[in-house]
């Protein structure tokens, strides 16, 4: 099998290292080679930042370079524009619709562009776009973005519910299993 | 016992003694290596992109691990360590071999006891560093050798070879680690634990560095290298991989996967798992089976060079930068090949740098030194974010505790002109990793300086470590604890004052007082970072519009959980800790807690 690429994008604190460590525990679960790059530091700090997921019989790059990318799954749309040529052609994108402002939109330094999704789905690009953060919170806490997200990337994979449940189960503390499960449930509930 | 395929990898099925795979990053491979090869003792001073490694390190109850105040006396702790017969590790980043060079160069000479390795961890693209220096320097200038990982695989199985190195060659052995090796998961197979423990012997002439002792120490590491180099033409670390075509490329580390996403099969590979010393036979033999010859490297010509000091015509520097980390797009557009590429938006997408988090102590200072429109001279920490919009406050970032002695230098050459308005600022671990001596020329060579130690109670960029102020070792348990304000008085300061960075009018008192008085002075602001688990956040703020005149003056701490919305401040409740900072700020009492 050709390599697959996702990448994580989002602001640094929401949450894209555990929705990382979950993709790759289920993927080599599957049998599949597996490489995750990740971003510590001081981007963390609330900046812009990525993780990159890539998966198939043999990966060498730990990266997933502009182009690349079979999936951009973004916590935050302003952050999906902005890594949006990592897209490989044909590729599809699942997105939170929240909107965060960065620091120069804030000073006045900059404005936060309008429309997005409009202007992306108008590229011709596949976009599934949600408001997770409402579900999130249904499920029981604003912090479980990341696993909407994955509910719903997991409509896009040919894996069975029972592999996702186990790597949820293996990757989320047990007092907040259930809070995720229903997380995940909410985000793969959706239609488009 | 059948296999449950619901066990977490890396468990070990002991029924057929395997051991599965697991998903591993590369720092935590390198402690897994540590665990595996006997390691007893592990001190390391946190850097990113290093400090998983000692994190993940005390997880073993067979490994003493501690934090350490700087990466020099992590280093000797560790040799004191291997000189006990324990085998013995210490981590730091790039910038942390600058601290730690000085025993590093004489180590070399008095080689080791129980085995001995070093990990520096290189960032070249400097996610978060302030240079990209490349460490491979080091490894020549100090004659010890050098291995390469390109995986977390290799990352375990070259921290353990390593160790065997060390111990047969007489060496401390420097394993470098880059970003993207460090914090990249990929598939180990995990082992089992060895114990190697040797005594400790008296032995003067080799550990006793003194002029005629170490004259006779230097042909030993000549002739040491000219082993290693022996290992590095036939060991296991260095390998050629066939492939068709005419096209040969030398190359090592994180380079190595991008050539071989870009190459596969299509290019003759020339591995370089070992970098110091490199081969010369090997080389020569690689570059005679080949047309074209390369080298892929990041950063310095470093392999380079050599394959030119050995008269073999080499391909490189001109097709690569010697900036900023490759991908494999870099590398295939550098020798014409086909490369990806996707669609962007017509709009400007602004940036997103990071910023201060909501909440942080540092913010309240920052904006009382820009509003006295000091000159701050800055260090190494979160708190280098106060050189950005809109603090824009920092003036000067060097190294790990700079701030103290660029203050005593610029107050002693400008005097009256600066000392009234020129403050340096650092935090508590970096004051502990070196910013005491700085202050103690301050104290000796009396510089009318005021010092603002930003005490967070938490070494903070690097996620979270204790350092001897917090009263915590590294398991979280009690340690001992530096009292700051004792300190200080020790060294002869008279004024010494602490302020809540929460309480704007109380910050700004102290810096006019302080910077107005004619002797050094330390102010130290001092509140938890905001992000630690054990400080209590209150209830988050809003803004009432009725209230709100839109004149954002609570926007000049930028905070990133305030913005405007149609010509009011709004409060992010997700974000907003209540500190309280910007309601300080506002004209009109607009911000009230949402408690009540």
């Amino acid at each position: 099998m050709e390599t697959k690429n996702i990448i994580i994008v989002g602001v640094g604190g929401q949450g894209s290292l555990l929705a990382s460590k979950l993709l790759g525990y289920l993927l080599l679960k599957q049998g599949y080679d597996v490489k995750v790059s990740e971003v510590h530091g001081m981007s963390q700090r609330g900046g812009s930042v990525v993780t990159y997921v890539r998966f198939g019989d043999r990966v060498f790059s730990p990266v997933v370079d502009k182009g690349e990318a079979d999936f951009i799954v973004s916590f935050e749309i302003l952050e999906t524009a902005r890594w949006l040529s990592y897209l490989k052609p044909g590729g599809q994108i699942v997105t939170n619709t929240q909107q965060i402002d960065p620091m120069p939109v804030i000073t006045g330094a900059a404005e936060y562009p309008a429309e997005l999704v409009e202007k992306i789905k108008r590229k011709g690009l596949k976009i599934d776009a949600m408001d997770c953060l409402s579900l999130a919170r249904e499920a029981g806490s604003p912090k479980a973005v990341n696993i909407v997200l994955l509910g719903r990337l997991s409509h896009y994979f040919d894996i069975e519910d029972a592999a996702w449940q186990e790597a949820l189960s293996a990757n989320v503390p047990p007092k907040f299993l259930e809070l995720n499960k229903k997380a995940f449930a909410l985000g793969k509930s959706l239609t488009q | 016992m059948s296999t449950d395929d619901n066990n977490a990898y890396g468990d070990l099925d002991k029924s057929k003694g395997v051991v599965m795979k697991e998903l591993m990053l590369g720092n935590k491979a390198v402690a897994r290596g540590l665990y595996e090869a006997g390691v007893c003792f592990v001190s390391s001073y946190p850097g990113t992109p290093s400090t998983e490694i000692t994190e993940e390190a005390v997880r073993y109850d067979d490994i003493y691990c501690e934090w350490a105040p700087n990466e020099k006396v992590a280093m000797e702790s560790a040799f004191g360590a291997s000189l006990a017969g324990k085998r013995a590790f210490c981590a730091q980043k790039h910038v942390g071999l600058n601290v730690a060079a000085d025993p590093l160069f004489t180590m070399s000479y008095t080689g080791v006891n129980a085995g001995f390795v070093v990990v520096v961890a290189d960032d070249a693209g400097c996610h978060s560093s302030q240079n990209e220096q490349d460490s491979r320097h080091y490894a020549i200038a100090a004659k010890v050798p050098m291995l390469e990982p390109s995986d977390s695989a290799e990352a375990l199985a070259f921290t353990k070879l390593a160790y065997e190195l060390s111990e047969k060659y007489d060496t401390p052995v420097l394993l470098k680690m880059c970003t993207r090796v460090a914090h990249s998961q990929s598939i180990v197979e995990p082992g089992e634990r060895e114990e190697h423990t040797k005594p400790y012997e008296k032995n003067i002439a080799k550990y006793v560095m003194m002029p005629g002792n170490a004259k006779k120490r230097h042909p030993i590491v000549e002739e040491r290298t000219r082993a290693l180099t022996e290992y590095a033409e036939t060991g296991p670390l260095n390998r050629i991989e066939k492939g068709t075509g005419d096209v040969g490329i030398i190359t090592c580390s994180t380079s190595y996967q991008y050539v071989k996403e870009v190459f596969g099969d299509e290019a003759h590979i020339l591995k370089l798992g070992m970098t110091n010393p490199l081969p010369v036979e090997l080389i020569r033999n690689f570059a005679a089976q080949v047309k074209e010859l390369y080298v892929v490297e990041e950063l310095d010509s470093i392999i380079e060079d050599h394959v030119k000091s050995l008269g073999i015509q080499v391909s490189g520097s001109n097709l690569l930068p010697r900036i900023d980390e490759f991908s494999q797009n870099l590398i295939a557009k550098a020798f014409g090949r086909e490369t990806t590429s996707g669609t962007a938006l017509e709009d400007a997408i602004p940036p997103r740098p990071p910023v201060m988090c909501a909440g942080c102590p540092h913010r309240g200072m920052f904006y009382s030194l820009k509003k006295r429109n000091c000159t701050v001279l800055g260090d190494i920490g979160c708190y280098t974010l106060g050189a950005v919009a809109p603090l824009n406050t920092i003036e000067l970032t060097l190294c790990m505790g700079a701030s103290i002695g660029a203050a005593h230098g610029f107050n002693k050459m400008l005097g009256k002109a600066s000392e009234g308005k020129t403050v340096a600022v650092i935090g508590d671990s970096t004051f502990m990793h070196s910013g005491m001596t700085g202050l103690a020329n301050v104290a000796y060579n009396q510089s009318n300086s005021t010092i603002v130690i930003l005490d967070n109670s938490i070494t903070g960029m690097t996620g979270h470590q204790q350092n001897p102020t917090t009263g915590l070792n590294i398991k979280g348990e009690p340690a001992g604890k530096i009292d700051l304000e004792a300190l200080c008085r020790a060294m002869g300061f008279r004024r010494i004052r602490v302020v809540d960075p929460y309480q704007l009018a109380e910050c700004d008192t102290a810096i006019k007082e302080e910077l107005a008085a004619e002797e050094p002075s330390i102010i130290i602001s001092r509140r938890p970072c905001a992000l630690l688990k054990h400080v209590k956040h209150k209830p988050p703020l809003a803004v009432d519009p009725e209230k709100c005149i839109g004149c954002k003056s609570c926007m000049r701490i930028g905070c990133p959980a305030i913005s405007m919305k149609n010509g009011k401040a709004v409060v992010d409740a997700t974000q907003c800790v209540g500190c309280n900072v910007c309601s300080q700020l506002c004209p009109k009492q607009a911000f009230s807690s949402t408690a009540n």
